[in-house]
């Protein structure tokens, strides 16, 4: 049995939101749960669409593999599968599997008596790619203006649309996300390095405490947030992070449609620059 | 909803802490700590005392003076008029030295003073970094997050002084200003055949990106058992309760994986740690080693081809010379 030496006291029945006890079991280290089927279930297809997908294309080198959205002339309707077809299922298929995996997760925390925040947390992340696949194209008009599920294909959509709006870093929402992302990153490479540095202090010391990190902190910049809210801290930048970088992408066409550079004119011909010599 | 712990709901006043005792020869610590409402609903309401010390003050100098350097080369910019400066701000610069001067001494006006501000700037964050080193060995602490904060200088040192040099010229730095540094981030990008195709640049977002996803992670964890004082991470990574378990099993019930209270904080160390490592890597190699990321990609074959919609183009690069 996959089982840690402390976890057959928590492997209890109930917590399920659905099914009552029908999947309410384990297999290895794996919860199941009816949202595990449903997971399962979509993954599985999902991932059977890619491959078919694929098998399909023109190769099976992994870097070059691309399923497509359909083209912009098939506006929001159903495209034949080879033409974005397969896309469209893919992405209802990813949809469910994101969604039941958050719920999943909910089971689990219920099970364990903890709080909801990581499907919570998790659950922003599926919103921003809802935005992306689903919100975005749905206001422009068009499911060809979803990114396509290749690995090098993607990152060609990201730089192709960043281009369409001239210079995407002028894009005011960008640069907020750009930020978060960069700040969150500062503080889990502060959060990990202090625990670190308090539990590992080098041979012969002793292990230090909570004490010593508020020092070491208050020592270097004045302030320590202390134990508690750097997961707060955390939790808000990662979460500002990806909602900004989901506004930056929804407001690039359908609320703005120029050069993002172009943007910041409001700032320069603001009526009070006249008003001082 | 009641035990989400968003927000400290009742805050307990007790005395402030001044700090753990510092060995011999260390300066005494400066302030009087406050305690600050606002700062007590999501973390320690106390703020300060800070330690200032010799390296803390010669950095802030430092740091201080390349700051004006930069603030008074944007004004004089802007022929002095303080209206302008607050109006262009965002699109004022420090540019380096044109590409004529190569690795030479340039004029003020010509990238001199860009030099100079480099220079403070470079000496400010290296005694910035001894310091960050100094408090921990003086507080008995591990050196983790000075090694930390040289992952972020080998990025800024790769980026401002090791990449210019291997390109001879000091025009390769990048500019200090707002917008003009994004616009030398989008031009260095499209000089060099599209970074997105560039393995390291490409790494360097998967660990930022893994940054992100592991503090959400984490962060909610622990959030998440702060109901059985999970928070208390040191605690619990020498004496495991049942908040490391609760949060353990959550993962192997979910993924079938689950870090330890203490290794979750060498998978976050590494991650962002490995951003600017394998960014500044990604940098080194552009211009000096790699001419063209597109052609490299293409060469081997990672670039995806596409359905050919329009006549065929040959990349104007080619008929330059330029080698993927």
């Amino acid at each position: 049995m996959a089982m840690l030496s402390f976890e057959k006291k928590y492997r209890v029945r109930g917590g399920t939101l659905v099914a009552g006890d029908l999947f309410d079991f384990w297999v290895g280290p794996f919860y199941v749960g009816f949202f595990g089927v449903t997971t399962i279930f979509f993954a599985f297809l999902g991932t059977a669409m890619i491959l078919w997908g694929a098998s399909q294309g023109p190769t099976w080198n992994l870097w070059q593999i691309s399923i497509a959205p359909p083209d912009l002339s098939y506006g929001l309707r159903f495209a034949p599968l080879l033409k974005g077809g397969l896309w469209q299922l893919i992405t209802i298929c990813a949809l469910g599997a994101f969604v039941s995996w958050a719920l999943r997760e909910v089971e689990i925390c219920r099970k364990l008596g903890m709080g909801y925040h990581v499907p919570a947390v998790f659950g922003v992340a599926i919103f921003a790619y809802f935005t992306l696949e689903v919100i975005r194209p749905l206001l422009m008009g068009a499911w060809g203006h979803g990114f396509p599920y290749g690995i090098y294909s993607h990152l060609d959509w990201v730089s192709n649309v960043g281009y369409q709006y001239l210079h995407f870093h002028y894009n005011p929402a960008h640069m907020l996300a750009v930020s978060f992302f960069f700040a969150t990153t500062l503080a889990l490479s502060l959060h990990g390095a202090l625990v670190l540095s308090a539990t590992n202090p080098g041979m012969g010391q002793v292990v230090k405490t909570p004490e010593h990190e508020d020092t070491f902190f208050r020592d270097t910049i004045g302030y320590s947030i202390g134990t508690l809210g750097i997961h707060r801290l955390g939790v808000f930048l990662a979460v500002a992070a990806v909602m900004f970088s989901a506004l930056c992408i929804v407001i690039s066409g359908p609320f703005w449609s120029r050069g993002w550079p172009e943007w910041w004119g409001w700032w320069l011909n603001l009526p009070i620059w006249s008003q001082w010599p | 909803m009641d035990y989400l712990n968003l927000f400290t709901t009742v805050q307990a006043r007790g005395p402030v802490h001044m700090g753990s005792e510092l060995p011999h020869g260390n300066s005494p610590r400066t302030g009087h700590p406050g305690l600050w409402w606002i700062l007590g609903k999501i973390g320690n309401a106390q703020i300060g005392p800070i330690y200032l010390g010799g390296l803390g003050l010669a950095s802030l100098i430092c740091g201080l003076i390349a700051f004006n350097i930069i603030g008074m080369n944007m004004l004089a910019s802007v022929h002095y008029d303080p209206v302008q400066f607050v109006r262009q701000l965002f699109w004022l610069a420090l540019e380096p030295p044109p590409p004529s001067y190569g690795l030479s001494w340039p004029p003020l006006n010509q990238g001199g003073w860009f030099l100079i501000t480099g220079i403070f700037l470079s000496a400010s964050v290296l005694l910035w970094w001894v310091r960050v080193y100094r408090r921990a060995t003086q507080l008995g602490m591990g050196t983790h997050v000075a090694w930390a904060f040289a992952a972020a200088l080998w990025l800024m040192f790769v980026l401002g002084f090791i990449r210019p040099i291997l390109m001879g010229s000091w025009s390769e730095a990048v500019p200090y200003g707002i917008f003009p540094h994004l616009d030398w981030t989008a031009a260095l990008s499209i000089r060099y055949g599209n970074l997105f195709y560039n393995p390291f640049h490409a790494l360097s977002i998967v660990f930022l990106y893994g940054s992100v996803l592991l503090f959400g992670m984490h962060g909610g964890t622990i959030l998440a058992v702060t109901r059985f004082g999970g928070e208390r991470e040191i605690e619990q990574i020498v004496d495991r309760g049942t908040a490391s378990e609760r949060a353990a099993l959550f993962w192997r019930w979910t993924m079938g994986f689950n870090a330890t209270m203490e290794s979750i904080h060498r998978w976050a160390w590494w991650f962002a740690v490995l951003c600017p490592l394998t960014g500044g890597i990604g940098i080194l190699l552009t211009g000096t080693v790699v001419d063209n990321w597109y052609l490299w990609a293409i060469k081997h074959g990672v670039a995806p081809p596409y359905p050919n919609v329009f006549p065929a183009v040959v990349d104007p690069a080619l008929s330059l010379g330029v080698k993927p």
